[in-house]
């Protein structure tokens, strides 16, 4: 007997019954389907995100105060009143890996004009900023150092704000409140859309640090660092040198913990990466299971019909067949039934897929390696469960098998 | 003398039901030779089908010896037996036993299809010669819902045909069959057997045995009698001579 036969056989055996092996399938179709859809959305939401934060600079790092806990997190301590504007300053002047750095500390409450107000932030920075967070300015101008020095009472204002408080008139040279301080708008920065948390980068008022911290706060300490690396290779060297700077400006000794952490932004990303990672495998371990029942439900057919053909069983082995041709008989049925299903699943994913994308918008992304996987689980799934079923046809004897009823 | 196709001697065969052993076959002597036409005959439960069973490899015996073409049936393994059932032997059963769905040529065609010699051009070709032989050239495209019982018979004839067998094993052939339709498929067996093609036939029906060459007729698991049929029935003079159909 060659394999060919079998398939031949086996192929002709599903074709009498087209319909039950279509059933058998809709499991395997779904299930496959499924797990292409769900990988294809868990790798598009981390594509998403990994763009998005690379679009607020792969180069960029954080200094914050507060130590880093064992296994967990805290980030932004700002009660932590550690960081001064020295500590900005040895930076600038210590690390050769950093290009630009920034205080910055921050405030939220109501901006006001006229009758109007607008709950948003204010961030005191320098002129470095703009360029680490990849600002720009859209239109006006930022500040001057004079305007630095002597805490003037001036800011930029972000596209939102503009559009609440403004509406179609031009702002540049008009007064905004803050608190209660008024401040003379110079500039308007460029619109930068929303991060990859859905926050908006637009609903912001930027001012030299000394205004905010001397007039809005009235504190002498900076919240936190922003620099920026030469580039994104030397961020690791970057983070060394700040943090070793750090160190000797807060005069540290050796075997003490940090009073401060940096991070860059890059690392982030991978934070966010692994997360959307998580997701992506729990995704695909559900509709997994999905599949698994898929499996089952051919096992279950091929059971049945194992029964329910017992004397067409008995007949194949009484005119020849042994029970190894059964037994392929039945494997090639199911791993036909299960490989068939497994590309109508492939291809209701890839359709379902592209159909989200076009008309939820969805970000979705269909790895080769997912159509793969789906494909070779199908057929191990032909195998697996179809095993059983087919060994049980295979041992049947000749005379008993013509005789069931 | 003719070649002996078929010898078997001192064959039982026990069926264990429970605490009860079945005697089904009590210490069977038999010889067919190359060219017979044999009726096995008996009553109900005298163990015809269990001895069919037996000469076509489809069950064993509890001991005693079994000799098919000369090759002894109680060393061979079990796929060594499913080879021989594909090249020497040809079954025909009482109930056709053919695949529903599957057209008359897919159905002659399938003891072939587990003889890797034989490629699907000589299949096809093997199986629309059976399928002519029996008369059913223009049948076979059709499938088993679409025959009559007679004709599902001939299919069946026409598959225990394809693989030139060196005997054609029918249990109760006719069983389900009437008169007229019965005595056709005897005229199809008696002109194999006169092209030369071996048969063993069970039956209970007197007038179905009077068609064969020899009746073997069993009791209780013994054979209690053997004979040649001295007047031999010509199932198409029969045929000529049944009363045409009337309506009721
Ligand atoms: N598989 C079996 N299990 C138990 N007893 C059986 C089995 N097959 C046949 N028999 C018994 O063996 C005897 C002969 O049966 P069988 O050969 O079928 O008779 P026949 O075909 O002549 O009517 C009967 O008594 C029957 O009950
Ligand atoms: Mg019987």
């Amino acid at each position: 007997m060659n394999y060919l036969n079998s398939i031949k056989i086996a192929f002709n055996a599903l074709k009498r019954n087209k319909f039950r092996a279509f059933l058998t399938m809709l499991g395997i179709i779904i299930g496959v389907a499924s797990v292409i859809v769900m990988l294809a959305i868990g790798q598009g939401s981390k594509k998403s995100i990994q763009d998005q934060m690379a679009g607020m600079g792969t180069n960029l790092i954080f200094a914050m105060p507060g130590s880093e806990q064992k296994g967990g997190v805290r980030m932004g301590n700002s009660d932590a009143q550690s960081m001064k504007l020295s500590d900005v300053e040895a930076i600038q002047r210590d690390c050769p890996a950093i290009s630009d750095v920034s205080p910055e500390v921050r405030s939220s409450g109501q901006a006001v004009v006229g009758n109007q107000n607008w709950p948003t932030s204010i961030f005191g920075v320098n002129n470095n900023y703009f360029s680490i967070r990849k600002y720009t300015i859209g239109s006006g101008r930022s500040f001057t150092s004079t305007e630095i020095d002597t805490y003037a009472k001036v800011c930029l204002v972000g596209q939102t704000v503009v559009n609440n408080l403004f509406g179609k008139t031009n702002p540049i040279g008009q007064t905004i409140r803050f608190g209660k301080i008024p401040l003379l708008i110079i500039g308007v920065l460029g619109i930068k859309g929303e991060n990859g948390w859905g926050q908006d980068q637009d609903d912001l008022l930027m001012a030299p640090y000394t205004t905010v911290q001397k007039r809005i706060l009235a504190i002498t300490h900076v919240q936190s660092i922003a620099a920026s690396a030469v580039s994104e290779s030397l961020n690791a060297a970057a983070i060394e040198q700040i943090s070793k700077s750090l160190r000797n400006s807060h005069k540290l000794k050796d075997g003490t913990e940090d009073d401060f952490q940096v991070r860059s932004q890059s690392e982030m990303v991978q934070t966010f990466s692994s997360i959307s990672d998580i997701m992506t495998a729990l995704l695909g371990a559900i509709s997994g299971i999905s599949l698994l029942v898929g499996g089952i439900g051919i096992m279950n057919i091929m059971y049945v019909s194992v029964t329910e053909r017992t004397r067409e069983i008995g007949l194949r082995l009484s005119v020849g067949g042994r029970g190894n041709d059964i037994l392929l008989q039945f494997l090639i049925e199911s791993i036909l039934l299960s490989v068939l299903g497994g590309i109508i699943g492939i291809s209701l994913g890839v359709v379902a897929t592209q159909l989200m994308a076009s008309l939820m918008n969805w970000p979705v992304v269909i790895t080769t390696v997912s159509v793969v996987m789906a494909f070779l689980v199908c057929s191990a799934i032909g195998i697996f469960f179809g095993w059983y079923p087919a060994r049980k046809a295979a041992s049947l004897n000749p005379i008993d098998a013509l005789r069931y009823e | 003398m003719m070649k002996t196709i078929i010898e078997v001697n001192q064959l039982k065969k026990d069926f264990y039901v429970g605490d009860i052993t079945v005697h089904a076959l009590r210490g069977v002597n038999l010889q067919i030779s190359e060219g017979e036409f044999v009726a096995i005959m008996g009553t109900s439960g005298s163990g015809k089908s269990t001895m069919l069973n037996i000469l076509g490899c489809l069950d064993k015996p509890t001991s005693g010896t079994y000799f098919l073409d000369g090759i002894s049936m109680g060393e061979l393994s079990k796929n060594e037996l499913a080879a021989l059932r594909n090249i020497k032997l040809g079954f025909v059963f009482q109930s056709y036993n053919l695949l529903s769905r599957t057209s008359a040529l897919e159905n002659v065609e399938l003891p072939l299809f587990y003889n890797s010699k034989i490629k699907s051009k000589e299949r096809r070709e093997r199986a629309e010669a059976a399928l002519e032989a029996v008369g059913l050239a223009d049948r076979m495209h059709h499938m088993p819902n679409q025959l009559s019982g007679g004709q599902q018979q001939r299919v069946a004839i026409a598959r225990s045909l394809v693989n030139d067998p060196v005997v054609i094993l029918a249990d109760e052939a006719t069983g389900n069959l009437d008169t007229r339709t019965s005595y056709e498929i005897m005229a199809l067996l008696q002109d194999l057997n006169q092209k030369g093609k071996t048969i063993a036939f069970v039956t209970h029906e007197a007038d179905i045995a009077k068609f064969m060459t020899r009746q073997v007729i069993f009791r209780d698991g013994h054979i209690i009698r053997e004979e040649k049929v001295p007047n031999r029935s010509n199932a198409v003079e029969l045929i000529k001579a049944l009363p045409t159909e009337e309506l009721v």
